[in-house]
C-alpha cells in the first residue's frame, strides 16, 4: 500500500512478475541454459566443427574423442555437430508450435467464452472431440496427413494443443466476465471488441502464459518421438529424436550415440520445466506478498 | 475496572506476520482485561489488528510466516502462551470458541449441521454418538432451529441461519469464552438485531465471557460491557460502555464518534478522519495516530504515549489527553 | 421541468432454473433535478437491480424510463450510448471495479477515448482535472490499483464516472466497503460534487445512518417493490410502514441512553421467485390480516409521502 509520500511511477504487474520471477534462482537458471541453447541454435554452423552431413568413412561408431568430441555416428557423421544443429530444429519446433496453438486456442476460447449460448456449444463440443484422441495419436495422424518436414511437422504438433489453451482462456474469461470492472467498461460504452481485447482476455490470460511454458516441453518431447517413428523432421536433418532412433540399433555397441542426443532433450526439457514453474510461481497471487 | 477480578488477561501482546520481503508488525504491546460473563467489544478499522488478538488467543495464526514476539494470554492464571499444542487443543472450542465474520464460508458445506455441531461436542467429550446428537438438537433449538432441520446441509439454509448455526457450534460445549469476530457484520440489519439478541441471550444464560470485534459502535452500544478501541496494533482507550460512550477522550475515538453520521442532528459535512491509517510494515516512532492528529506536538512524534486515567476513572493513551478533552467539552 | 429521471411501472425479471426471479416488480418514482434519492432495503429487495436498469446495463423486462422528460425505455445503438453518457455509475467494490491490470490513470481516461469526442491532448487535459477533482494525489496518478487502499480505489471510480459530465449517477452502496473514517471522506466528496456539477444522485445503500445523511428523499424497497417513500427526515421522524418500523428499530443506536424500542422480526425474506400476490412483507408482518393477501396497491397517505399497505391507518 502506499502510504508515504515519495512520488511513486506505478509498479505494473508485469514488472512485479518480472521481479518475482528473477529471484527464482531455478528458474534462472533454466532461463540461462535455454538462452544458452537459443545462441547454440543462432550461431549453429560457426560452432559446429563438421557439417551435419559430412561423411568420415573411416571412422565409424567411434566413440568420443579428441577429433568427434560426442564420439561418430553409424554413417560417420559427427554426433557433437549434429547435435548442435538439432538445436535448431527441437528448440524452434516446441517455441513455435506452442505459440501457434497458443494463440488460436485463445482466440477461439475467448470467442466460445464471450458469446455463449449454441457458438459456446458447438466450439466446446469440437474441442471434445479433438481432445478425445490420444495426444500422441493425434499428433501422428496429423503428421501422417500433412506430411513430413519442418513446417508441417510444427503445424501437426499445435493441433493437439489447442483445446486446453481455449479450455483454459474459457474457464477464465467466464469468471471475468461476471467482474464489476467489465460491468464498468459497459456502462462507459465500450464496445464488445474493445471489452474482450482490452480487458478480458489481458485478465484471462495469466493462466495461458503458464500453460504455455509448459506446453514446450511437452512439445519438444512430441517432435522427438515423431522423428524416432519416422515421420516428422526426416534424416538427414539432424533433429534429436531422429538421432536417437537412428541409434536405436547400436545401443549396446555404441551407447554414446544414444546418450548425447538423449542428454540434449532431456535438458532442454528440464530448462524449460524449471523457467515454467517459476513463471507459475511468479505469477501465483497467494505468493506475492 | 478491579485488576482480580480479570479473567482473560493480554499483557503485552506482541504479534508479527511476516515475508521474505518486509515484516508486519500487526499487534504492537496490547494489554487486554475480559472479565467474567461480561462482554468486551474490541472497536477498530481495517488492518488495526483486532483478528489477529484473537487468533493469537486461540493460537490459530498460521504456522508460517507469523510470530507471537513477545507477551502472554492469562486466562483464569493460565498463560495460554505456554501450553503445549495438545493442551491447547483442548481448549479449542471446548474452553474458548470462536465465530468468524463470514457465515457462508465457515461451515462445511457436504457435511449435514447437526452433523458438524454433533462433532464438536464428540471431539471435546466421551459422550456417545446418541448424546451427542442430542445436545447437537438442543443447541439447534436453541439457537431458534427447528429440530428436523438436524439432517440439512449448509446451502438450505439462509445467511442469517448460517450464522446461527456457528453460534450453535461455538457455544455445544459450553465454552467459558467466546471470540466473536464481526459476527454479524455480513448480515442485513434486522437479521443482525435477531443475531445479536440470540448471541447476548445464550450469554446470560452460559454467563460466557464474550470477545466481540467489530468496527460498528452500533452494535457495541447495544451489546457490550467494556470497550476497547484498536488503533495500529495498540489499544488507545479502553473503560466500560458507559464511560467510552460518554467521555471518549482519545482524539482517535473522537473522531470516531464524529465521523459517523448523527441519527439525530443535521450536519450537512461529515468530520471524517483526514489522513490513512500508518503502513504497518514501518516501525511506529512515537504515537502512531499524531500524523492524523488535530492536537499532535512534538513530544507525540517522538515518545510512545503512555496509559493514563482518564478524569472518570478510563484508560487513555494519549500525551495531549487534557487539550483533547477540554476540545471536546466546547 | 425538474425532473431527471422517471420510471412508471418498471419491472426486470430473471428466469431462474428455479422460477422466475421478480427482483424490481412494478416500481414508480420520480427523482427531481439536484436531489439526492435514496434507495435503502436488505439484501435481495431489488435496488442495485434498479439502479442498473434504470441507466440501461440491465434490459428491463416492462415499463417505462424517462430522462428529462424523454422517453428513454426502449433506445439502442447511438441514442443508447448518448443516454448512457448522462446516466452513470459508482460500484461498491472497489476491489473489483476497477481493471486491475491498467494503471488508474488508463481507467479514467477509458470513457473519454471510448466517446472519441476528444483529441488526444484534450483526452489528457481531462483526465488530470478529473483525478485533481477527485482528490488523487498527483504522484499516484500512474499507480496500479493493487497498489491503493480502498478509499482511493473508489475515488477513481467516481472520476471515471463523471468522466463524460453524466446528469445523473447511481451510487451503488459506495461506501459500504470503506472504513468509517474514509467513508465520511467519500461521502463529503460525493456531496461536494453534487453541488459543484448540480448531479442528481441515486443513492443505493442498505445503511441507514448513511441515507439519512445524504439524501432528500428515501424510497425503502421489500423484495423487489418500494413500499414507502418520503422526505429523508420524515421517514425517520414517521415511518408508517410496518418494514419500514422495523427496519429503522433494527439499527443498532449510538445513544446508549435511549436504546431503541426494539421490534424483532419474526421469520426470513420470503422468495423473490415467482412471488405470490399480495404484500410481501405480509409472511412477517405483526400487523397482517386476510386483507393483505390482495395486491396492494401505493398511496399518497400524506402530501409527498407514499406507502404500500393496505393497513397502514389501523398501524399507525
Amino acid at each position: 500500500m502506499i502510504m508515504s509520500g515519495k512520488k511513486h511511477k506505478g509498479q505494473s504487474e508485469f514488472s512485479r512478475f518480472i521481479y518475482q520471477l528473477s529471484k527464482n534462482k531455478m528458474a534462472m537458471i533454466g532461463l540461462a541454459i535455454i538462452i544458452l541453447e537459443v545462441f547454440i541454435a543462432v550461431f549453429a554452423p560457426a560452432i559446429a566443427p563438421y557439417g551435419y552431413q559430412e561423411i568420415d568413412a573411416n571412422a565409424l561408431r567411434q566413440p568420443p574423442s579428441s577429433a568427434h568430441w560426442f564420439g561418430t555416428d553409424e554413417i560417420g557423421r559427427d554426433i557433437f555437430s549434429r547435435v548442435i544443429i538439432g538445436t535448431r530444429y527441437s528448440l524452434s519446433m516446441g517455441i513455435l508450435a506452442t505459440l501457434i496453438s497458443s494463440a488460436i486456442g485463445i482466440v477461439i476460447g475467448a470467442i466460445a467464452g464471450f458469446a455463449g449460448g449454441w457458438a459456446d456449444n458447438v466450439i466446446m463440443r469440437a474441442l471434445d472431440v479433438i481432445q478425445s484422441l490420444p495426444g500422441m495419436l493425434l499428433v501422428i495422424v496429423m503428421s501422417a496427413v500433412l506430411g513430413s518436414g519442418y513446417f508441417n511437422t510444427i503445424l501437426a504438433l499445435s493441433v493437439g494443443s489447442i483445446p486446453a489453451a481455449a479450455r483454459m482462456l474459457r474457464a477464465n474469461m467466464l469468471r471475468q466476465r461476471k467482474a464489476e470492472y467489465i460491468e464498468a467498461a459497459y456502462s462507459i460504452n465500450c464496445s464488445p471488441a474493445r471489452i474482450i481485447f482490452k480487458h478480458l482476455v489481458p485478465n484471462s490470460i495469466s493462466a495461458n502464459i503458464v500453460q504455455m511454458t509448459m506446453g514446450v516441453s511437452h512439445v519438444i518431447v512430441q517432435a522427438a518421438s515423431l522423428s524416432f517413428i519416422g515421420l516428422g523432421i526426416q534424416p538427414p536433418t539432424p533433429d534429436w529424436g531422429a538421432m536417437l532412433s537412428g541409434a536405436r540399433a547400436f545401443i549396446r555397441k555404441s551407447p554414446h550415440m544414444v546418450i548425447f542426443p538423449g542428454l540434449a532433450i532431456a535438458i532442454t526439457v528440464l530448462a524449460v520445466n524449471m523457467l515454467g514453474d517459476g513463471v507459475r510461481d511468479a505469477m501465483d497471487p497467494k505468493l506475492k506478498k | 475496572m478491579s485488576e482480580n477480578k480479570s479473567y482473560l488477561k493480554i499483557e503485552n501482546l506482541r504479534v508479527e506476520y511476516f515475508s521474505s520481503k518486509e515484516v508486519v508488525h500487526a499487534v504492537n504491546g496490547v494489554n487486554l482485561r475480559m472479565h467474567k460473563g461480561k462482554t468486551l467489544g474490541l472497536v477498530g478499522e481495517t488492518g488495526a489488528g483486532k483478528t489477529t488478538i484473537a487468533k493469537s488467543i486461540l493460537r490459530i495464526l498460521p504456522d508460517v510466516g507469523s510470530r507471537i514476539v513477545e507477551g502472554s494470554i492469562t486466562v483464569d492464571g493460565q498463560d495460554l502462551l505456554k501450553l503445549k499444542e495438545n493442551d491447547m487443543r483442548k481448549i479449542r472450542g471446548n474452553d474458548i470458541s470462536m465465530i468468524f465474520q463470514d457465515p457462508m464460508t465457515a461451515l462445511n458445506p457436504v457435511q449435514r449441521v447437526g452433523e458438524q455441531i454433533s462433532e464438536a461436542v464428540r471431539l471435546h467429550s466421551d459422550m456417545s454418538k446418541e448424546d451427542c446428537d442430542k445436545r447437537a438438537k438442543e443447541m439447534l433449538k436453541m439457537v431458534g432451529i427447528t429440530e428436523d432441520r438436524f439432517s440439512e446441509y449448509p446451502h438450505q439454509f439462509s445467511g442469517g441461519m448460517k450464522q446461527r448455526i456457528v453460534i450453535a457450534i461455538a457455544l455445544a460445549c459450553n465454552p467459558k469464552i467466546l471470540l466473536a469476530d464481526e459476527p454479524t457484520t455480513a448480515l442485513d440489519v434486522t437479521i443482525q438485531a435477531q443475531v445479536l439478541d440470540l448471541v447476548a441471550e445464550l450469554q446470560k444464560k452460559f454467563n460466557t465471557s464474550m470477545l466481540l470485534i467489530t468496527h460498528d459502535l452500533g452494535v457495541v452500544a447495544q451489546v457490550c460491557d467494556d470497550v476497547a478501541i484498536i488503533y495500529a496494533g495498540q489499544i488507545v482507550e479502553y473503560g466500560t460502555k458507559e464511560q467510552i460512550f460518554h467521555h471518549p477522550s482519545h482524539p482517535y475515538t473522537v473522531g470516531l464518534f464524529g465521523a459517523i453520521p448523527d441519527m439525530a442532528g443535521d450536519d450537512e459535512w461529515l468530520h471524517p478522519i483526514e489522513g490513512l491509517p500508518p503502513d504497518p510494515t514501518k516501525p511506529i516512532k512515537g504515537c502512531a495516530f499524531a500524523p492524523r492528529c488535530k492536537f499532535a506536538t512534538d513530544k507525540c512524534f517522538n515518545e510512545t504515549p503512555v496509559t493514563h486515567k482518564t478524569p472518570d476513572g478510563h484508560e487513555c493513551s494519549c500525551h495531549n489527553m487534557k487539550e483533547a478533552l477540554k476540545e471536546e467539552e466546547k | 421541468m425538474s425532473e431527471m429521471v422517471r420510471v412508471e411501472g418498471l419491472k426486470k425479471y430473471f428466469s431462474t432454473a428455479r422460477g422466475l426471479l421478480h427482483a424490481v416488480d412494478d416500481v414508480t418514482m420520480t427523482i427531481q433535478k439536484g436531489h439526492t434519492v435514496g434507495i435503502v432495503g436488505e439484501s435481495g429487495c431489488g435496488k442495485s437491480t434498479l439502479g442498473r436498469t434504470i441507466i440501461h446495463l440491465l434490459d428491463k423486462t416492462d415499463g417505462k424510463i424517462f430522462l428529462e422528460g424523454k422517453d428513454v425505455s426502449d433506445v439502442k445503438g447511438k441514442e443508447l450510448a448518448r443516454v448512457r453518457e448522462q446516466m452513470q455509475i459508482i460500484f461498491q467494490d472497489p476491489y473489483s471495479s476497477i481493471d486491475p491490470k491498467k494503471s488508474i490513470r488508463d481507467t479514467v481516461k477509458e470513457p473519454l477515448i471510448v466517446s472519441r469526442k476528444y483529441s488526444k491532448a484534450e483526452i489528457e487535459e481531462k483526465t488530470d482535472e478529473l483525478m485533481d477533482l477527485v482528490g488523487i494525489d498527483e504522484r499516484l496518478k500512474y499507480s496500479y490499483p493493487h497498489e491503493l487502499d480502498g478509499g482511493r480505489r473508489q475515488r477513481v471510480g467516481i472520476a471515471r464516472a463523471l468522466a463524460l459530465n453524466p446528469k445523473f449517477v447511481v451510487c451503488d452502496e459506495p461506501v459500504s466497503a470503506l472504513d468509517v473514517s474514509i467513508q465520511a471522506q467519500v461521502l463529503n466528496l460525493l456531496k461536494k460534487l453534487q453541488q459543484d456539477r448540480d448531479l442528481t444522485y441515486m443513492f443505493v445503500t442498505h445503511d441507514m445512518s448513511v441515507v439519512r445523511h445524504i439524501s432528500d428523499e428515501i424510497c425503502v424497497m421489500y423484495l423487489g417493490q418500494v413500499v414507502e417513500k418520503c422526505p429523508s427526515k420524515e421517514l425517520f421522524k414517521k415511518p408508517l410502514h410496518p418494514y419500514t418500523k422495523a427496519l429503522l428499530s433494527a439499527i443498532p443506536s449510538t445513544d446508549i441512553d435511549h436504546p431503541t424500542k426494539r421490534e424483532i422480526l419474526q421469520g426470513e425474506l420470503t422468495s423473490p421467485i415467482n412471488p405470490k400476490p399480495g404484500c410481501r412483507f405480509a409472511a412477517r408482518c405483526p400487523f397482517a390480516t386476510q386483507a393483505c393477501h390482495e395486491p396492494q396497491v401505493q398511496q399518497e397517505v400524506e402530501k409527498g409521502h407514499f406507502v404500500r399497505c393496505c393497513r397502514v391507518k389501523e398501524v399507525n
